[in-house]
């Protein structure tokens, strides 16, 4: 039966990748390299949760205020991003308001209950099908990214359509909030320390 | 192998106890709150607009605008409860709450083309939006209709309002022009059936500075259509302008010789005449009836007909009656009508008050003493329209103005034409009476005797005429023979005499003989007179 390296005694230097035993003292620092070591990434739970919660905490204006403001000849205009789904969908380009709704709205809100999810199951130290939670967290980890979409279009829009006269278009709140929500996430999905997953199991058999 | 596996050092515990992580929630929340808290604060009020369409308008698109300042949008359209238009609700931005008094006054701007104006256009592009008019009120209110039309003139426009009261609105219309001296100085902003349904009363608004032109004395007229006069001068065409012309218009014009113009009491209201020379006419305060009693038909003569004394009229006729009189079983009409003493009154003689025809009466009554009587005259031969004429009469029978009586009968005298008829009829009376039958068969006589006299002329006289023409034929011929032989005579004389026959030329010889035999003498006489000796001596020698 494999035991982990923290149940071994062992500490792994994240700087330079040296292997030490852990000493018996409450914090220690690399023999080589003087980076600090932890056996667990610290305050993991507790960063990942603040992050995660400052996260909620702007995701509702981010979907409520309006992202872009659009003024042109034929009127002015702000859409939150479900208006430019709706719209995007009304005007027939489903597959577009598919990839926008799945990238701005799906995707940050799935990072956030996946996280959630998580934390809560490490937290209740469950050791509910460890393997698919694992994955999870790769999954989470890695589609951070695709959310900034939103932010990407707003950003062009903001910097190609500038014909004061004829059209503009500006950047509201939200994009703010939004660009906040995904940078949140994707730094409690960095703070969350996935061995946590396995401890549990390995108390367990213990 | 862990043997070999190096120790890690011990650290001094770091003394943080407080995580600061928690303040990125924090600021997150506060980030959060101050948006949602700032948005919500930035939800302005909440007003209501009846309009009688929706026509144009969006939920959540459509913009209210106060001099093209987005002040709020329509976040709400529904039918209202009775079906008979929507009720749109607005949310006004932060601020804008205070455009939302008692007066003031909401519009949908379409594009509009009307006779004067094309206005909204830039709606077509942009789509319509909700102008405001913002009232002076300080009430504050929610709920407003929504007008159809645009106001013709906005609260923040400075100038005046006038109520003016016309006979019919003409071609009038909201936005219909106002011109003073041809410029246009204000709009028709309304108008409205007058509470008793006899007059229009119509609102107009007159731009600032040009207001102060308005005087209690100023008199307004429309202006629309032309006005065409033919006089001693030639034909004039007046009109104000050429959209006067097409949608109607309101001039007004104060008289010159208002030395003192009177401020205007808020509820005056000015008449609109119908036109200029009509606006200027001075106004009649004074206005004595009389009633004139025609025998004659009265085909022709209208109420409001002028009444004329010499050329200047003088009064109108007020009505025109029938009245059975039951002691002399006659129909007479007695035509009732107004005379204003005023335009009897001069100017030139200072005194304005004076020729005033009496209000007792007594002045006139010394008038029809003196042969003043109402005469029916024809207008114009072309379309019969008559007018009563006042004048005097100095050879008319008598008559008395009976005062006593109300109002006071004029007496009247036969028109000119009724006169005429009156001479034909005489005339046709006495031809009547001169004998035609006696005359007729006293002609058919003397035409028998004359007939008598030809045929004996026939019988009698005619054929010796024919014997007479018959010798005169014979004679005739006679002569006609004899004429045959001079003829005769005549050629061969004629021959005889021609250029190439011996005759002539024997006497051409003998004239050239002649002429030499006058050449000798003429030279034998020449000689003779330079040597008259010679008829002694004889010819002498020529010395050589």
């Amino acid at each position: 039966m494999s035991a982990s390296a923290a149940r071994l005694g062992l500490v792994g230097c994240p700087t330079c990748r040296l292997v030490s035993r852990v000493p018996p003292a409450e914090a220690m620092v690399c023999a080589r390299c003087l980076a600090p070591l932890h056996l667990r990434k610290p305050g993991s739970i507790r960063r990942c949760w603040a992050l995660l919660l400052a996260a909620v905490a702007l995701y509702v204006p981010a979907n409520t205020l309006p992202i872009m403001y659009t003024s042109s000849l034929f009127g002015s205009q702000d859409d939150t991003i479900m208006s430019g789904v709706l719209f995007l969908w009304g005007s027939g380009s489903w597959y577009l308001a598919l990839v926008v709704f799945f990238a701005s709205i799906l995707v940050p809100l799935a990072k956030i209950l996946g996280l959630a999810l998580l934390l809560v199951s490490v937290q209740l130290r469950s050791s509910w099908r460890p393997a698919e939670r694992a994955r999870l967290y790769r999954l989470v980890e890695s589609i951070g990214r695709w959310s900034m979409l939103d932010i990407f279009v707003v950003a062009l829009l903001v910097t190609v359509v500038q014909l004061t006269a004829l059209a503009a278009v500006r950047a509201g709140p939200a994009a703010l909030a939004f660009g906040a929500v995904v940078v949140l996430t994707m730094a409690a999905a960095q703070s969350f320390d996935p061995r946590l997953i396995w401890d549990p199991l390995e108390e367990a058999h213990a | 192998m862990p043997e070999r596996i190096p120790e890690a050092l011990a650290a001094p515990k770091s003394g943080r106890s407080l995580p600061l992580v928690w303040i990125v929630p924090a600021v997150a929340l506060a980030i959060g709150a101050w948006l949602s808290v700032s948005a919500w604060l930035e939800r302005g009020t909440q007003i209501t607009i009846h309009f009688r369409t929706a026509e144009g308008l969006q939920a959540g698109k459509t913009r209210i605008k106060y001099k093209d300042v987005d002040v709020g949008r329509i976040t709400e359209i529904a039918l209202a409860n009775d079906l008979t238009g929507v009720i749109a609700t607005a949310e006004l931005v932060k601020g804008a709450d205070k455009l939302a008094v008692e007066d003031t006054r909401f519009w949908v701007v379409r594009p509009r083309i009307s006779g004067s104006t094309v206005s909204g256009l830039q709606t077509l592009l942009s789509g319509t939006h909700v102008a405001v008019d913002v009232g002076k009120s300080t009430q504050r209110r929610r709920l407003f209709i929504g007008l159809e039309q645009p106001p013709a003139f906005t609260t923040d426009v400075p100038g005046r309002q006038l109520t003016l009261r016309a006979e019919d609105i003409g071609s009038l219309d909201i936005g219909s022009p106002v011109y003073y001296r041809r410029l246009q100085v204000g709009q028709v902003a309304a108008y409205e059936l007058d509470n008793d349904g006899r007059a229009v009363k119509v609102t107009i608004f007159i731009n600032s500075p040009y207001d102060r032109f308005v005087s209690a004395n100023s008199r307004f007229w429309h202006a629309s259509g032309i006005d065409m006069a033919l006089d001693a001068e030639g034909v004039r065409v007046k009109t104000e302008s050429l959209v006067s012309l097409a949608i109607g218009g309101i001039a007004f014009a104060t008289p010159l010789d208002d030395a003192e113009p009177g401020p205007i009491a808020a509820d005056m209201v000015f008449s609109l005449h119908r036109d200029q020379a009509h606006a200027f006419k001075n106004p009649d305060r004074l206005a004595d009836s009389y009633v004139v009693i025609f025998d004659q038909s009265v085909r022709g003569l209208q109420p409001g007909a002028p009444v004329d004394f010499r050329g200047i009229v003088v009064g109108e006729v007020a009505a025109i009656h029938t009245q059975y009189d039951p002691g002399s079983k006659k129909i007479a009409i007695p035509v009732e009508i107004r005379i204003y003493p005023e335009r009897f009154t001069s100017r030139l003689r200072g005194g304005a008050k004076s020729g005033r025809l009496g209000r007792d009466g007594k002045f006139v009554a010394g008038l029809v003493e003196r042969g003043l009587r109402a005469q029916l005259r024809t207008g114009s031969l072309l379309t019969g329209q008559l007018y009563v004429a006042l004048d005097f009469f100095p050879d008319a029978p008598h008559a008395r103005l009976d005062l006593a009586q109300s109002p006071p009968e004029l007496p009247t005298r036969p028109s000119a034409l009724e006169d005429l008829h009156a001479t034909l009829v005489s005339l046709a009376n006495k031809l009547e009476r001169v004998p035609l039958d006696q005359m007729a068969t006293n002609f058919s006589r003397s035409m028998q005797s004359l007939d008598s006299l030809v045929k004996r002329l026939d019988t009698e006289l005619a054929p010796e005429a024919r014997s007479t023409l018959a010798e005169m034929r014979k004679t005739l011929a006679e002569t006609t023979r004899t004429m045959g032989d001079a003829s005769r005579t005549f050629a061969s004389a004629e021959k005889s005499l021609a250029p190439d026959s011996a005759l002539f030329a024997e006497l051409a010889d003998a004239a050239r003989e002649f002429g030499r035999t006058a050449q000798t003498l003429r030279t034998l006489a020449d000689y003779l007179e330079r040597n008259p000796q010679a008829l002694l001596r004889g010819k002498a020698e020529d010395a050589r």
